[in-house]
């Protein structure tokens, strides 16, 4: 039974159709890339399932029940977590209180509720070790690396043992050798069971992890096929539209 | 044997920090301009003995504890990324407010009260103003700052009040008297310096405006409620300014209508100086009242020196940009660092 399913999604915005009548299934430890140009429709489709605006028509399925979102907060509640573009981090924060971020721990001393930095620090670290980052805790996030900054923004989402994971354009700023740490953070969430939704311009990263690819063109889906059964010139002629369907 | 490795490699990380306590006490801006105030005030000692008596040095902390009261409010504002320049107005309004209330014959605890009730609703309406109503920060306190002064004129018909009723004598010696040789305003400096200082370093809130002036929107992503979060800076912002303004109102004996006028420029100066960045996201406590102290040293020296107390503008103008200035250089070698 797939974890995360949208049946027959439409968004329009007045006149136009972001999204016309889109279908799609991920399944639990399996990494789907979703690509197509800009205005394709991705950027609509992660908003629908991340609670910011609902769908025009069609249904969106968490685990097998039917789910409807007012807000984000909601989506994050049934084990929906988003990787912002920007991550969404607080550069002049260290990395374990950008994870706690909303969350933090405390402590009590005496009537006083205080931060538990030790037990943000300790947690934190132990994150990193799951995902095999070597981001340290106590690190303000100016100083990081764009990887361990994908690798902070990842972290908060295991905090909360999400079931579905959506990145959305993880590598598209940063270096060539954090790309392949990035890829392997997303290796790791799939292999803790996480379904892992990739949304990406990139072909070799797209190929490199993910086990599906689902291509969108103006707002339709046109293609959903397995890896192997498709190539990166496919998948150009896919997003372009020189090859309408596949 | 590796899991042995592997603890210790975890307990590691956790330690772990870019720089030791040294380093980081280095990096802070706030004790660049405690060493730049301790050695002006060694200097001064040298230069001149009126500097070190004690008269002299009970004068220049009780006249920087009030600018600095307000600064710690400021600070609190500059972090997450607002700023506040009404404080002078409310300073004014809440003064005022409890003379005119001491003046009709209440007790000085009513006074008081109804001075920093005063000064939080001007804060509420300006935080409500920036939160909900999203006029920007500077827009919404230019404002006010007319707004409260004028209140302060309209509640006083622009008359000094210097008669406060039957508690008169308790009101004076609250900003103009000592307890254990430390004057009264210096007292309450240190207690909200404490608390200020610890609620922004260990408590949720602290962790809280440092992420709203650090980066808003991710603040809003991850769920915090940064419109609760503004109102309740824009608050303390407004009572620190209250506070001060009662405490100055006792000091001087009398509130006219152009008390802490035009005091926000010196208050947002101590904050800047101190450390907090007017783009938000970083700044102290300590920071802010050092920089208040170094202010008051300057024209404290000046006028002991026997220069022209004109060229005051002149000296704190340039630690300002100074510090501004240093902060950059700073920020610019840690980039290429990084």
């Amino acid at each position: 039974m797939p974890i995360l399913e949208c049946q027959a999604i439409s968004k329009h915005f007045g006149a136009i159709h972001a999204l016309d009548d889109v279908s799609l299934a991920v399944s639990a430890g399996e990494v789907v890339g979703l690509m197509g140009d800009n205005g394709a429709g991705k950027s609509t489709l992660v908003k629908i399932v991340a609670g910011n605006f609902p769908p025009t028509a069609g249904k969106l399925f968490v685990d097998g029940s039917q789910a409807a979102f007012a807000r984000p907060s909601e989506a994050r509640r049934s084990g929906i977590e988003i990787v912002y573009q920007d991550l969404a981090l607080c550069d002049n924060l260290p990395a374990s209180i950008n994870i706690f971020m909303g969350r933090e721990l405390t402590r009590w001393i005496g009537p006083l509720r205080v931060l538990d930095f030790k037990a943000m620090s300790r947690r934190a670290a132990e994150l990193f070790v799951e995902l095999k980052s070597e981001t340290r805790p106590r690190d303000v996030v100016r100083d990081m690396s764009g990887g361990q900054r994908q690798a902070v923004a990842i972290a908060r989402t295991r905090l909360s043992n999400p079931k579905i994971v959506l990145m959305d354009e993880p590598t598209a700023a940063i270096s060539v050798r954090q790309v392949a740490e990035v890829l392997n953070l997303v290796r790791r969430l799939r292999d803790q069971g996480i379904a892992v939704v990739l949304i990406s311009h990139r072909m070799p990263d797209v190929f490199a992890v993910a086990d599906r690819i689902i291509v969108l063109r103006r707002g339709t889906k046109v293609a959903d096929k397995a890896i192997s059964a498709t190539s990166p010139e496919e998948v150009t002629g896919l997003i372009t539209g020189a090859i309408t369907a596949a | 044997m590796s899991t042995d490795d592997s603890t210790s490699g975890l307990e590691r990380a956790i330690e772990a920090r870019s720089h030791g306590l040294v380093g980081r006490a280095l990096g802070l801006q706030g004790f660049w301009v405690l060493a730049a105030a301790l050695l002006a005030a060694v200097m001064l000692s040298f230069a001149t003995d009126a500097f070190a008596t004690p008269q002299n040095l009970f004068n220049v902390t009780r006249n920087f504890a009030f600018v600095a009261i307000v600064a710690i409010g400021m600070t609190a504002v500059i972090i997450s990324g607002g700023i506040d320049l009404s404080v002078g107005s409310i300073l004014c309004l809440s003064a005022m407010v409890t003379g005119v209330v001491l003046h009709d014959g209440h007790s000085v605890w009513v006074g008081i009260a109804a001075g920093l009730a005063a000064s939080l609703v001007v804060g509420l309406i300006n935080g409500v103003l920036i939160a909900y109503v999203r006029i920007p920060p500077f827009v919404a306190t230019l404002g006010m700052l007319s707004i409260a002064r004028s209140l302060a004129m309209v509640a006083s018909q622009n008359k000094m009040v210097y008669q406060f009723g039957p508690d008169h004598d308790l009101f004076l010696w609250l900003g103009g008297g000592s307890t254990l040789g430390i004057p009264n305003p210096v007292m309450v400096l240190g207690a909200s310096c404490l608390v200020a200082g610890f609620a922004l370093r260990w408590t949720r809130w602290g962790a809280r405006i440092m992420a709203v002036g650090g980066n808003e929107r991710a603040a809003i992503l991850t769920g915090l409620p940064v419109k609760r979060i503004k109102i309740g800076i824009y608050m303390l912002s407004g009572f620190m300014a209250g506070l001060a303004g009662v405490l100055e109102a006792s000091w001087l004996g009398g509130v006219t209508t152009n008390l802490g006028q035009s005091m926000e420029l010196s208050v947002i100066a101590a904050a800047v100086i101190g450390g907090a960045n007017l783009s938000g996201g970083s700044g102290t406590i300590l920071g802010a009242v050092v920089g208040a102290a170094l202010i008051e040293i300057i024209r404290n020296s000046l006028t002991l020196l026997g220069i022209s107390t004109f060229w005051q503008g002149a000296f704190v103008g340039t630690f300002i940009v100074a510090a501004v200035a240093f902060d950059s250089v700073r920020g610019g070698r840690r980039t290429s660092a990084g």
